[in-house]
């Protein structure tokens, strides 16, 4: 068994594990779950913003330019986005590869 | 003449009764009423025999004004558990009652309130489950959920139930923990018995209002019933599991602040005629009274036999068990229920384990009475007192048995 896997000492959680800063949910991070990382292709997409509509995390965000980045720290790889991108500007590639 | 005899004597008897403020009250009832001393802010629950009496008062003294409370009738008792979760996690004291299929039905909320620490506290008039469809009285009921994380307590009569219930409250409120005390179904659900209630005001003294540290509340908001990744899980087991444990002091100490208020006293164990005992029966619930008059029995004819009872079920109180059972040679653990396939019921289990975490070996028989409803009588203790008896010299055939079935 892996050493000292736990996040948090038991003595230091609240009654109950409840979670007593609203909204912390946001430090977690999920983008270590992923095995493939969408990229984007700047040259096809036409920044409709259907990943951003779709993505189940709301991982993405427009940036300056109008394209819509997907925020790495957050993303599980769930492919979603690449489906559902009407030019294929999206390419789901394994992490490795990247 | 006679008649003036008769209504002498009937005065003197109210007079005690007035006394002793003991009232004659079916037990269902009396317990009804004592949670309503205990200014419960929500009553969630589904009617069930042999339960069905105490939230049907609760119902009406609501109706009537006599009690300030939400009385939510759900369509469950998975419903019911779950609307006690909610009420009792925005900090309201909650109150529901179940037997039988209903504490199955409620069963995946059951680990939901105690994981949660939520103070809820149940009445569980215990009855067999089914098949074959059973309403009487036994203990398979609340031994599926031995290990859901709730205090677990036992009455023997209705005063003691009505006790618990005051107990209860305290209990729960300071230990951040479900509450769940065991009745009888029927044998003490259905019986009119003389209950002496605390007054209010030592009940508001002993009760005092709720306070939760962390609740639901807009103000100061929170989140309860997170996800737990492996990362965490653990880490929240252990909590609660140490907070169980924790327990065991809060409940004594709240029996010792009720013995010192009432001159009545509580102990995680009974001890019945255990001086100098040989042999031993454990028992829990009301059958302890009928297997008391098997020890008289036995005792006046020179036999050193005694009775144990446990009150408290979880926490198990491990250290009082090994001190109670002193130097007898041998136990007859009577079980009330089944655990299909194991190496014995469910006490007998408990105390077999236990007894390992001591030097202490006396022999153990294994016996299940009394399921769904059928007599165990004063007769049928000595016959187990005896079949505990053998088991010194002779080492029985089975890790368990059931005790009187007709082959």
């Amino acid at each position: 068994m892996a050493k000292d896997e736990g996040l948090i000492s038991w003595k230091k959680l609240a009654p109950g594990m409840a979670i007593l800063i609203p909204g912390n949910s946001a430090e977690f991070k999920t983008g270590d779950w992923r095995a493939f990382r969408p990229v984007l292709d700047k040259e096809k997409c036409i920044k409709c913003g259907l990943c951003y509509v779709f993505c189940p995390d709301l991982c993405y965000k427009k940036d300056e330019e109008g394209y819509y980045i997907c925020n790495l720290y957050y993303c599980k790889g769930c492919g979603i986005c690449a489906k559902n991108c009407p030019r294929k500007a999206i390419t789901m590639v394994l992490e490795e590869e990247v | 003449m006679k008649e003036k005899a008769i209504k002498e004597v009937s005065l003197g008897i109210a007079e005690t009764l007035k006394i002793k403020k003991k009232l004659a009250k079916e037990v269902s009832i009396a317990i009804a009423d004592a949670v309503a001393q205990c200014k419960v802010d929500v009553i969630s629950a589904y009617p069930i025999t042999p339960q069905t009496h105490i939230v049907e008062h609760l119902a009406e003294l609501v109706n009537n004004g006599e009690l300030d409370a939400e009385y939510i009738p759900v369509e469950s008792e998975h419903a019911a558990m779950s609307a006690c979760i909610g009420a009792s996690a925005t900090g309201a004291r909650t109150f529901t009652a179940t037997s039988s299929q209903g504490l199955l039905f409620m069963y995946e909320v059951l680990f939901i309130a105690s994981a949660l620490r939520l103070p809820i506290v149940m009445v569980i008039a215990n009855r067999s489950i089914s098949a074959p469809i059973s309403i009487w009285n036994d203990h398979s009921d609340i031994m599926t959920m031995r290990d859901s994380g709730w205090i677990q307590v036992f009455a023997e009569n209705g005063q003691e139930a009505v006790d618990l219930i005051y107990h209860s409250y305290k209990i729960a409120e300071k230990a951040l923990l479900p509450v769940a005390i065991n009745i009888d179904g029927f044998i003490l659900t259905h019986v009119v018995e003389p209950i002496e209630f605390l007054d209010q005001d030592l009940i508001d003294q002993y009760i005092p209002p709720i306070k939760m540290k962390y609740k639901l509340d807009p103000k100061k908001p929170i989140s309860i019933g997170a996800i737990g990744v492996p990362e965490i899980y653990t880490e929240a087991k252990k909590a609660q599991d140490e907070a169980l444990n924790a327990s065991y002091k809060i409940i004594i100490n709240a029996w010792k602040e009720f013995e010192k208020l009432t001159g009545k006293k509580y102990q995680p164990i009974e001890s019945y005629r255990m001086e100098d005992a040989e042999v031993a029966l454990i028992i829990m619930g009301s059958l302890a009274e009928t297997a008391m008059n098997a020890v008289d029995f036995l005792r006046e004819k020179g036999e050193k036999v005694g009775l144990l009872r446990f009150r408290l079920w979880r926490p198990f109180p491990l250290k009082d068990f090994i001190k109670a059972i002193g130097k007898v040679k041998a136990i007859g653990v009577i079980d009330r229920a089944v655990s299909h396939g194991a190496t014995g019921g469910p006490v007998g289990i408990e105390v077999r384990s236990a007894l390992y975490q001591s030097n202490k070996r006396p022999k153990i028989v294994n016996l299940i009475a009394g399921l769904s409803g059928r007599d165990v009588t004063v007769e049928d203790f000595i016959t187990l007192f005896e079949r505990t008896q053998q088991a010194i010299k002779k080492k029985p055939k089975f890790s368990y048995e059931i005790y009187g079935v007709k082959e």
